[in-house]
């Protein structure tokens, strides 16, 4: 197609026609004749026996349709949530599962848990009544101190669950790592704490569901990234209702960040009584139930000890981490801390001999998931953090070590010793180009002339490996992992020639109308605004795995590649038949079909058309109709990799640490729309520097309260936290996808915390600090260079 | 939010009338405490009488002491206004700095002052400028308005109706945000006048306080270095994630060293 619409342009999102005029359509917008408005009555309490429920006098209260609580749930059989991914533990034995009931039942464990769910004829009706519910509480002692949660004496989440402890798994081969350790020149030991961050995506959850009596079919309508791995679960597991008979819709959803991926109780709950009730029921989260109730990302304890020989060459790496999982555990939430994660601690670099130890927890804590860049981040903090820090103590230039370690471009593919294998990769080039965009020489006057103002100015490298884009489906099996990792396409031509494109991947904010779009145009030659991409209902597309970890493009992208060839193959056989020519003569380009060496010619509409209205066609051979459909099952992982060069500022007074400047160089293969990519980065950076600077899920650690359970006092970035980005891209091209494309969409949360936090620390080095926490907030910085209080 | 009855006066009268008898009557100004107050069901009042319709509430004037602004206006108002730039060059840039643009643009004087939120940054100009509170029934010396958290002079039915501040020679205001909400963590407000010199100092405690030895060193050498080794205790400050008392009580000396630097600009 055309240089302006096809793939590597800078081609305006079309969805923004509708976003930005503010006629996107949300689950909340729906008209639901008849509807009725739920409420969730939640527990003000982390741990607590219920001794009772009295909803005698709230049913009474005007307006109300009906109550429901753990009882009806467990009389009715409602199954309970699913954790989708078994881990293996040590012991070879499947993590412990205890029950996720989708009401709680004679126990509530965390402050959000569900306790009833009140169905009424306005949302104010709803609450109303959930007020004058009657819940007798034995408040017990609470278990939210992560680094304590497998402490003797520390009160049990489950009985399923002795000691707290979901699993104690390992990779790497221990002895092999103490041997390497025994050979060190020096070894360089950290302990953090990869801060627990509550998603905040625009838009809050919401459920819609309707049943229709006279088919005994149910449509849910979701705030889902995967509304087919929505209906999988809720048929398969929890509810029971046939897949074909059930219908989920995700339409427009505002931001997910991984926050809904996952199955949850209230639409579980909305879906199950919208047949009881026998009206639609509709359900939008308030944002302090957002707060309280979206699944939470990171919270990792971590000790961590990389071992150097003389020369600074990495010879090992020893992690032992302790992840929270929550109160319950949430759909992915055990495959986080260990196939995200721990594979994912070679870095960019050769660390011949690796073993990590992680031990997942239950705390009395809202339930911790994939949050964008799940594991990744926490994994490029660890790596990225001590070598920074190994680099500071062996005085060695944190760029220098990073280059003298990185993996060489002729070792791809490149096995690690922690079961990944990169496919292909290029690090030199990232980091050189990185260091100058951000005028890395230039540094040092840069200090001098901060350090004249008054102001301590640091730099921080972060040079990260991400795998995203997961599979093959075999080896998730083996993993453990409980869905296929494919996606599906289907290319849909009209008899007038525009397309449909219908995507199993869905999109909350990646901008998969335009990028699709522009594939498809591209390659099939078809201009863009005949292009249309329909995702986010079962009812219409292909069974699909949705979209997260980075997957859309790398995965989604294939498929759609794949079902453009057999448009294509079928096209050609169409108009071997129209120009009486061999099909093995006719080529495609730019649109049309073409006999070689002569000026005879189909245009793909042509074709298509011929397809539908078939008077000239080879019936007899080929089947009428343009409509084609695939899926891809990805060989491999995809790796992005890059560098992130932060530059703070920290006025050594008050604590408080300014961005000053920040440049991301990265890999991504080859790149379709440049604009969203940039966008997507942008985005991603925002969100690490809120990780490394501001965000911070406090949880109290004896009433078990969530303190930050508001914008007063849970901190997101705002545009005029950061400054404007340096950005820079090299190019690799995934050998092993049509596509070449690696993944975008969670680089810059997962490479930003280790470059700020190693800014913050290059800056206060002279004043002899050497470990902030993070988040590293005025009040966190000021106590580190003051020494406490 | 819970049920209540709505009015909307359009004299001061009618709205003194609104309000008596009725002990859970809310009177409401911007609104900008008490709507997410009343939506977070955290308030359940009788009435709530809606000032604004009264446009005698809203307005500034200036004369040679000082300058007057009515309760009713609107902090962007105030940061905009001409009169108060000439006058109070730091009270315009106090309100100015007040939220955001939304707040600022229906957010009032009067209804923050009379709120008293320990975090809001008006209190520190009113107490720093020595202003005086005019309501229905009477005047109020600053020093006598603030009375606690949450705590005013103001008796139930009791409007405040404009607020006079004294032209100053010098003044500053330093604020260090709280990092998510963005209220003042320690605000403080430093002002010579007529009267002399006075700190006060909001978001650090319960209630905006004064401190007497950083007044006592400026009104000898009004310069920052004056007051640099002058500390508040941190015992009765608020303590939170954010900020415990002995960093919010470090930064009220750094943010009164950076408004005297302000006010001497």
């Amino acid at each position: 197609m055309t240089a302006e619409t096809g793939i590597g342009a800078r081609v305006k999102r079309k969805e923004d026609q509708r976003f930005l005029t503010g006629t996107g359509r949300y689950v909340d917008d729906l008209p639901l004749a008849r509807a009725t408005y739920a409420y969730f009555l939640r527990s003000p309490h982390a741990h607590a026996k219920i001794k009772s429920i009295d909803t005698g006098a709230a049913k009474a209260m005007p307006g109300v349709v009906e109550i429901f609580t753990g009882k009806d749930t467990a009389d009715a059989k409602v199954g309970g949530l699913i954790c989708g991914w078994v881990v293996k533990g040590k012991d070879g034995q499947p993590h412990k599962a205890p029950p996720h009931p989708v009401m709680a039942l004679d126990t509530v464990r965390y402050v959000g848990d569900t306790v009833a769910m009140v169905v009424a004829n306005s949302a104010d009706e709803a609450r109303d009544a959930a007020e004058a519910i009657k819940v007798d509480y034995e408040v017990k002692p609470a278990n939210v101190d992560l680094a304590k949660a497998f402490d003797k004496g520390t009160p049990e989440v489950h009985a399923e669950a002795p000691g707290n402890l979901i699993y104690d798994w390992e990779i790497g081969v221990k002895a092999d790592v103490d041997a390497a350790f025994a050979k060190a020149a020096h070894v360089t030991k950290l302990d953090l704490v990869n801060n627990r961050l509550i998603p905040n995506a625009m838009e809050p959850r919401a459920a819609a569901a309707e049943y229709d009596k006279g088919t005994g079919n149910y449509t849910l309508w979701s705030t889902s990234q995967n509304p087919h791995v929505l209906r999988l679960i809720l048929s398969a597991f929890v509810l029971g209702i046939p897949e074909h008979k059930l219908r989920v819709i995700a339409p427009d959803v505002g931001g997910g960040f991984g926050s809904k991926i996952f199955c949850y109780n209230e639409e579980t709950m909305v879906t199950w009584a919208a047949s009881r009730v026998g009206r639609p029921i509709k359900w939008t989260a308030e944002r302090a139930e957002s707060f309280m109730t979206d699944a939470h990302g990171r919270d990792h304890v971590t000790h961590a000890e990389l071992a150097l020989d003389k020369d600074g060459k990495f010879l090992g790496l020893k992690v032992d981490t302790i992840a929270n999982m929550g109160a319950y555990l949430s759909t992915f939430s055990t495959a986080v801390p260990t196939y995200l994660y721990a594979t994912l601690l070679a870095g960019q670099y050769t660390t011949p001999v690796i073993h990590a130890n992680v031990r997942a927890a239950l705390t009395h804590t809202a339930p911790v998931d994939a949050y964008r860049g799940a594991g990744r981040p926490e994994a490029t903090f660890v790596i990225e953090s001590i070598v920074s820090k190994a680099a500071a103590e062996l005085k060695m230039d944190p760029a220098e070590l990073r280059r003298k370690n990185f993996i060489p471009a002729d070792a791809f593919p490149y096995q690690t010793p922690v079961a990944l294998q990169y496919d292909s990769g290029n690090y030199p080039p990232i980091i050189d180009e990185a260091m100058k965009m951000a005028d890395y020489k230039g540094f040092e006057s840069r200090r001098a002339e901060a350090k004249s103002r008054g102001k301590l100015r640091g730099i921080g490298f972060s040079s990260y490996i991400e795998a995203c884009g997961l599979g093959p489906s075999r080896v998730i099996g083996q993993l453990g992992g409980g869905v296929g990792q494919w996606e599906s396409a289907q290319i849909k031509f009209n008899p007038t020639g525009n397309v449909q494109i219908l995507t199993g991947a869905h999109s909350h904010g990646q901008s998969h109308e335009t990028t699709f779009a522009q594939l498809v145009s591209d390659k099939l030659g078809v201009p863009i605004e005949n292009v249309e991409v329909v995702h986010g209902d079962t009812a219409t597309t292909p069974f699909g795995m949705g979209s997260y970890g980075s997957r859309s493009l790398a995965v989604g992208g294939s498929a759609i590649m794949k079902a453009a060839d057999k448009v294509i193959a079928k096209g050609k056989k169409i108009a071997a038949h129209l120009m009486e020519a061999d099909v093995a003569d006719v080529v495609f380009e730019q649109g049309t079909f073409k006999v070689a060496g002569t000026d005879k010619n189909v245009p793909l509409g042509a074709a298509v058309f011929a397809a539908y209205v078939p008077h000239n066609y080879p019936l007899e051979e080929l089947e009428p109709g343009m409509d084609e459909n695939a899926f891809y099952d990805p060989s491999n992982f995809v790796y992005p990799a890059g560098t992130q060069i932060c530059e703070v500022e920290v006025d050594p007074e008050t604590g408080v640490v300014e961005v000053v400047n920040h440049t991301a160089v990265d890999d991504f293969g080859n790149i379709i729309n440049p604009m969203i990519v940039e966008g997507q980065v942008h985005g991603g950076i925002v969100q690490g520097v809120g990780q490394a600077l501001m965000e911070n899920a406090v949880y109290d650690k004896e009433t078990g309260q969530l303190v930050s359970g508001s914008y007063m006092d849970y901190t997101m970035p705002r545009a005029d936290d950061v400054p404007s980005f340096k950005l820079g891209n090299k190019v690799t091209p995934c050998p092993h996808n049509p596509l070449g494309v690696k993944g975008c969409g969670e680089a810059g949360a997962i490479a930003a915390p280790a470059a700020v936090m190693n800014a913050v620390h290059d800056a206060l080095a002279p004043l002899g600090v050497t470990h902030v926490p993070m988040p590293a907030t005025p009040q966190t910085v000021w106590q580190a260079i003051h020494g406490g209080k | 939010m819970y049920d209540f009855a709505y009015h909307r006066p359009k004299t001061m009268a009618e709205a003194t009338a609104a309000l008596k008898g009725k002990p859970e009557a809310r009177p409401m100004s911007g609104g900008m405490t008490l709507i997410p107050t009343l939506k977070q069901r955290l308030a359940k009042p009788s009435d709530v009488v809606d000032l604004n319709g009264i446009k005698e509430l809203a307005g500034i004037k200036v004369d040679g002491s000082g300058v007057t602004v009515g309760a009713m206006t609107r902090h962007a108002d105030v940061a905009s206004s001409a009169d108060v730039k000439g006058a109070i060059p730091a009270l315009a840039d106090l309100a100015g700095h007040i939220g955001d643009p939304a707040v600022r643009n229906r957010g009032t004087m009067g209804g923050s002052v009379a709120n008293n939120d320990p975090a809001a940054d008006y209190p520190a100009a009113v107490l720093g400028l020595d202003a005086t509170v005019t309501t229905t029934s009477r005047t109020i010396k600053a020093d006598d308005f603030f009375k606690g958290l949450f705590e005013t002079a103001l008796e139930d039915g009791e409007l405040i109706t404009s607020i006079t501040f004294p032209k100053a020679e010098k003044a500053g205001y330093m604020k260090f945000p709280n990092p998510a909400s963005r209220y003042a963590m320690v605000g403080v407000f430093v002002a010579k006048t007529a009267g002399g010199v006075r700190v006060a100092v909001t978001g650090a405690g319960p209630c905006v306080f004064r401190v007497k030895a950083m007044e006592d060193a400026l009104a000898r050498n009004f310069s920052a270095d004056a007051i640099k080794d002058i500390k508040v205790p941190a015992d009765g400050l608020n303590s939170d994630i954010h900020g415990s008392a002995e960093y919010r009580a470090h930064l009220v000396t750094v943010m009164a060293r950076r408004a005297v630097d302000q006010a001497n600009k």
